[in-house]
């Protein structure tokens, strides 16, 4: 699968002038403050509400993963391991909050036949300790990862076969019951959020409306990052790193410095998931996962962050919609999507001509 | 002082030596020819003197005294040197301003860089094209948008790799004169070809290499002359 989302890879003309004074995107940025601010005054059914939070927690994942493949080049198979260690120290501050507040031990705890929380979960009960923890271990990971590939110049396919190998030894690990972290089963039944019951009414809005609220700003971010002098740097990279580094410029710092970024960004949508889905295992570290991260990306239009978010939305979409009624079709589908796409929409769905916003779109395409 | 001295540079990959103890030095203010035959290790000896490549033995000074042999890709370029690549090698998805912006350099300050682009781009005749493409730019125009690219840096020493391959003689024409203009008392250019008539038209002094080793330095009248380098391009 790995090769065919190589060739999806944008033709590399065009792509910047069309990131730049982007309709798309700051139509999605208006659709995400109009929904969140729909979601407060006429809030539909629950589920629905769900939904909606889980599919922009997904969007932002998508964002983070296209900031590097669409816009440096650099495809990562193993994005599901920053989303996960937001997901985990969130799962953490939930359980270590509902300790706190009821002095009850989580399941597995008891399971392990332990009397109190593992020593390093101290602290994980206030809330913003957690947050700041989630982003400084995600951005941790990634710098050590980055730095020692980047220095060593590992790039194209072997740096995705190596972030795939490095998601899977995450789930081999996470999958072991003594790390204190749920083990195979994971961890669940969080009680409260900010003292609050888990089931109380407003709740689920409420991380619906802060996800919602995240994605439009980490859209808005990602959207002047790559419109800036950096940005066209990392477009530079992208197409030519020894030419930019014969310029004079360090490619490592700024590929480090992006990919920390968005493995940070990532860790967010992990953050913002977990509580809404209320169970976090390591089956978010299964390889297939992060690949079906890339699949969002190329099928929605790679190098266009308006195209990862469409890309996640409809994929994810479609994903709860036939996971339910036909489960058994849903990968055939998700495939047939990915040779399509590969086939037929080089640059993903944004390709269909209906959605080319810019008459320029066209004389930039070809 | 010279701007530009290689000393004894031995190069190999794997039992393969592609440069054998290749002496040379570069006067600032002079336009010298590298020229021989394909493998003579042409591309090689600016590979090294970018950073690209490291050399088993010797070693390559720029003017104020820097080892390049022990040195980045990005500090050398930093020290003053650029190089264009045979290929046209510019970011074709930028424009070209935005290309020349990148190749103005990450020290060149904020407020000196709109004068700079806008002389760059007098200079390549590229001014009208200035909000186009690169990649949508045409095979000679690529060319000089990379020369505009190297030069945006103001580099004191220029490396040009086959800078009229493929390129219709009043293309040629147009970038030996371009070159030409590029002579500065304290800039050094380092050119590879193998357009004898460029060559002639553009350089001080020809070094002829081959096979690793340098075969003869001087004029190019007198390269014409010289019995060891008819032998290698006409045969025997």
């Amino acid at each position: 699968m790995s090769g065919a989302l190589q060739t999806a890879l944008p033709s590399s003309t065009g792509p910047a002038t069309r990131a730049l004074r982007d309709p798309l995107v700051a139509g999605l940025v208006g659709l995400c403050l109009a929904a969140a601010a729909a979601l407060l005054v006429a809030p539909p059914a629950p589920y629905l509400v769900n939904a909606v939070g889980q599919l922009a927690a997904f969007a932002i994942l998508a964002v983070s993963l296209d900031l590097v493949w669409g816009y440096l080049g650099i495809l990562s198979l193993g994005h599901g391991l920053f989303f996960a260690i937001g997901g985990y120290v969130c799962a953490m501050h939930l359980l270590a909050h509902g300790v706190a507040a009821t002095g009850v031990l989580p399941d597995f705890v008891q399971f392990m036949g332990w009397k109190s929380l593992p020593a390093y979960w101290a602290g994980l009960d206030h809330a913003a300790y957690a947050f700041v923890l989630a982003l400084a271990l995600a951005g941790l990971v990634a710098f050590v990862f980055g730095l020692a590939s980047f220095r060593s110049r590992v790039n194209g396919v072997y740096f995705s076969i190596i972030s795939q190998a490095l998601v899977y030894v995450a789930m081999l690990l996470m999958y072991r019951n003594d790390t204190g972290l749920g083990g195979n089963n994971g961890m669940t039944g969080f009680p409260l959020l900010f003292g609050w019951p888990m089931g109380a009414p407003g709740v689920a809005t409420g991380l619906a409306v802060a996800t919602l609220l995240a994605l439009a700003a980490v859209l808005a971010g990602a959207r002047l990052l790559v419109g800036s002098a950096l940005g066209r740097r990392m477009l530079a990279c992208r197409d030519d790193e020894t030419r930019l580094r014969t310029l004079g410029y360090s490619t490592t710092r700024l590929k480090l410095g992006i990919w920390c970024l968005s493995a940070m960004i990532a860790a967010l949508a992990g953050i913002l998931y977990v509580p809404q889905v209320g169970i976090i295992n390591p089956r978010v570290l299964a390889p297939d996962l992060s690949i079906e991260i890339a699949v969002w990306v190329a099928i929605g239009g790679l190098g266009r962050l308006g195209g990862a978010v469409i890309g996640a939305i409809l994929v994810n979409g479609l994903k709860f919609w036939l996971s339910a009624a036909m489960p058994e079709a849903w990968p055939f589908i998700l495939s047939g999507l990915v040779l399509l796409v590969v086939l037929v929409l080089p640059n993903g769905l944004l390709d269909l001509p209906g959605l080319r916003l810019r008459p320029t779109w066209l004389r930039a395409a070809r | 002082m010279s701007a530009l001295v290689v000393d004894a540079l031995t190069v190999a990959f794997g039992r393969f030596t592609a440069l054998d103890a290749v002496s040379l030095a570069v006067d600032p203010g002079e336009v010298r020819a590298v020229i021989g035959p394909n493998g003579a290790g042409k591309t090689t000896l600016l590979d090294v003197i970018s950073g690209i490549t490291k050399p088993v033995s010797g070693r390559v000074t720029l003017g104020d005294g820097i080892d390049l042999t022990k040195s980045s890709e990005a500090a050398i370029a930093r020290a003053g040197v650029r190089r264009k690549f045979q290929k046209p090698s510019v970011f074709p998805a930028l424009t070209v301003r935005e290309n020349l912006e990148i190749g103005c350099g990450p020290t060149l300050s904020g407020r000196a860089r709109p004068a700079r682009i806008a002389s760059v781009l007098a200079e390549i005749g590229l001014a009208p094209r200035a909000a186009v493409l690169a990649g949508r730019l045409a095979h000679g125009e690529k060319q000089w948008l990379e020369i505009g690219m190297v030069l945006a840096a103001e580099p004191a020493l220029l490396l040009l790799d086959e800078p009229v391959a493929g390129l219709s003689d009043a293309e040629t024409a147009h970038t030996a004169a371009l070159i030409r203009a590029l002579r500065r008392p304290d800039r050094a250019i380092l050119v590879i070809e193998h357009d004898m008539g460029f060559v002639e038209a553009v350089a001080d002094r020809v070094t002829v290499l081959h096979e690793g080793r340098t075969l003869y330095e001087g004029s190019m009248r007198g390269a014409r002359g010289d019995a060891r380098v008819i032998e290698v391009f006409l045969g025997r």
